[in-house]
């Protein structure tokens, strides 16, 4: 029997066109494409098996060898620091971690600084290393909220465009780190299905190359 | 009394047969309380895998902990020195935060310390016992052989400070090239040296494939004891018939304010996450005080219970039903002529629920009736 690779897919704009890639280098799996309910989708043939989850859950499926490999943003990877591979920078959905606040902010530092961020661990470790009291208020979503009610200061946002903060009056001030996609992979699979996982990354980073 | 396999659990047969493993090369069973003083894992506290412990105060009001961990305790108690070798090995349970959960969780541990005059011989042994545990629980293993010796070899030549260097290390374990090249781009790495940490990420698999290789890109001084022990590793394995399940890979990384040598990681098909891990830890002894050489490693047994068969098909093979007036002798004697014969045997007055049986019989006086059979 061929070996079968699990990849797990980000579910959205970014995993359809991490799966282009994959089908261009390759590994494409037509059934993928086919609108039903189904979750997984297999290739036989090549021995690989798709399936979406949601971004966030990507590396715990990762992590936990449900997936042997995964795709998934660095926002995500520097948040949760799962224990897996980071095999290849793919380049894609391109974007940055960044402090934003009002247009009129100037930190205080005399003051507590109030981080309204759907990434506890990004903020804290960034600003630990600045030497800067924080508290964090942890949302889930319309972070823009935050700073335009005075709830927070700043927050700790991805930044794409740039123009949510725009429409919302807010400006990105500092970057903390650039942001992407990334292939990954459970540390145990590497070991025992270490030919196939290769010819996967091998595959992609030859396609990104050819598409620069 | 006789012992079943089958009764045993994969971890707990795994416990008997390392223990005769590490006997047989002279190792003597440490046994040590769950409570260590609190004070010693503060002074090590990068040493531990989480930096949560579970405290409480001793009667006296001393600040004790349940151990998170096996090595440091050895260490304190240990009588290893520079001219005499202590070999331990030990079989305990560890109280640490596991990672997704955060929660606390009870994990059971068994391993081996050789503290002393650590010579070439001794690190062959140990790295050898290890791929030999692995062996043991499972045929179908990897083991992964590192050397932080080469690695900080590599990176004493960078002009970097301590935090950069410990971020390189941290992106070798995840074999993260590219994030290492916009990190060290920021420095003035000479490109050689870059090529090398290069190599550390990409010269990896089986020893035969690795050793020429990499004895040709770190060739210099600095790297030579590191690849000279490599070698010697790589000798001995071969001759015990382990090669083809070893590689060496520089993704095997631990700290470097802790360990010097060669560091270890086995992994087992079916289990996503390491199950061994061990190293040679000499600064942690010079940083304990002591004047002499140490290296080790852990199984976590807990880990193999992913192994278990899937699905057991029957939870007992007979069940017995009887009634008040069953006679309690008649019955004892008849279920013994069952058991004899290796069958597992609930005797109830009325069907059990959630269990699965082979067979269903009921007790009459001249024996047992037949009522279902479900094999």
């Amino acid at each position: 029997m061929k070996t079968m690779i699990n990849i797990a897919l980000p579910k959205g704009r970014l995993g359809e066109k991490v799966y282009d890639i994959f089908e261009k280098s390759g590994f494409e799996c037509p059934s993928i494409k086919e609108v039903n309910r189904n979750l997984i989708f297999e290739n036989e043939e090549l021995g690989i098996r798709y399936f979406w989850a949601k971004p966030s859950d990507v590396p715990i499926y990762v992590e936990r060898g449900a997936a042997d490999i995964g795709v998934a943003g660095k926002d995500i990877l520097l948040e949760y620091s799962p224990d897996v591979y980071e095999l290849l920078d793919l380049n894609l959905g391109i974007c940055r971690m960044a402090v934003a606040s009002k247009k009129d902010f100037r930190d205080d530092t005399e003051k507590t600084l109030r981080v309204a961020t759907k990434f506890p661990n990004i903020a804290r470790d960034y600003y630990s290393k600045k030497c800067r009291d924080i508290d964090i208020i942890k949302l889930n979503g319309s972070i823009e909220l935050a700073p335009i009610l005075d709830m927070s200061d700043v927050i700790v946002d991805i930044v794409e465009s740039g123009n949510t903060l725009k429409a919302n009056n807010l400006v990105p001030f500092e970057t903390i780190v650039g942001i992407s996609a990334r292939l990954i992979a459970n540390k145990a699979s590497f070991k025992f299905k270490t030919k196939e996982i290769e010819a996967v990354k091998n595959g992609l980073s030859a396609q990104l190359e050819a598409q620069k | 009394m006789q012992l079943n396999e089958k009764v045993l659990k994969r971890g707990e047969n795994a416990i008997f047969q390392l223990r005769s493993l590490y006997q047989k090369y002279g190792y003597t069973q440490f046994k040590m309380s769950k409570f260590e003083e609190y004070d010693l894992y503060v002074r090590n506290k990068d040493f531990l895998v989480s930096d949560s412990i579970i405290t409480f105060n001793d009667t006296n009001g001393r600040l004790m902990a349940l151990k998170p961990d096996v090595t440091l305790s050895i260490i304190k108690n240990s009588q290893g020195s520079s001219d005499a070798t202590q070999r331990v090995y030990y079989n305990e349970s560890v109280y640490r935060v596991s990672g997704s959960t955060h929660s606390f969780s009870e994990i059971m541990q068994t391993g081996l310390e050789c503290i002393g005059d650590i010579d070439n011989y001794k690190v062959c042994e140990v790295v050898m016992l290890a791929a030999k545990s692995l062996q043991t629980i499972c045929p179908d293993f990897v083991m992964d052989l590192s050397h932080m010796g080469l690695i900080s070899s590599v990176l004493d030549r960078c002009n970097i400070s301590e935090d950069v260097k410990a971020q390189v290390i941290h992106y070798l374990g995840e074999k993260n090239l590219h994030d290492i090249k916009s990190l060290l781009s920021q420095y003035d790495v000479p490109e050689e040296t870059f090529y090398k940490i290069s190599s550390l990420i990409n010269i990896y698999g089986k020893i035969e494939d690795v050793l020429t290789p990499l004895s040709e890109v770190f060739a210099d001084e600095d790297s030579s004891p590191a690849i000279f022990e490599l070698r010697n590793l790589c000798a001995v394995l071969q001759s015990e018939g382990l090669q083809d399940k070893i590689n060496i890979d520089f993704s095997i990384v631990n700290d470097m304010n802790y360990y010097s040598g060669v560091v270890f990681k086995g992994y087992i098909n079916g289990i996503p996450s390491s199950v061994l891990s061990g190293g040679r830890y000499d600064n942690l002894m010079y940083k304990m005080g002591r004047h002499c050489g140490a290296i080790g490693f852990a199984v976590y047994l807990d880990l193999l219970e992913r192994l278990q068969a899937r699905d057991r098909k029957y939870d007992i093979d007979t069940v017995i039903l009887y009634d008040e007036n069953s006679d309690p002798a008649a019955m004892s004697k008849a279920i013994k002529m069952l058991t004899d014969t290796g069958a597992c045997v609930l005797a109830e007055k009325a069907i059990p629920e959630n269990i699965k049986y082979r067979q269903l019989l009921k007790f009459r006086d001249r024996g047992f009736e037949i009522i279902e059979n479900n094999d």
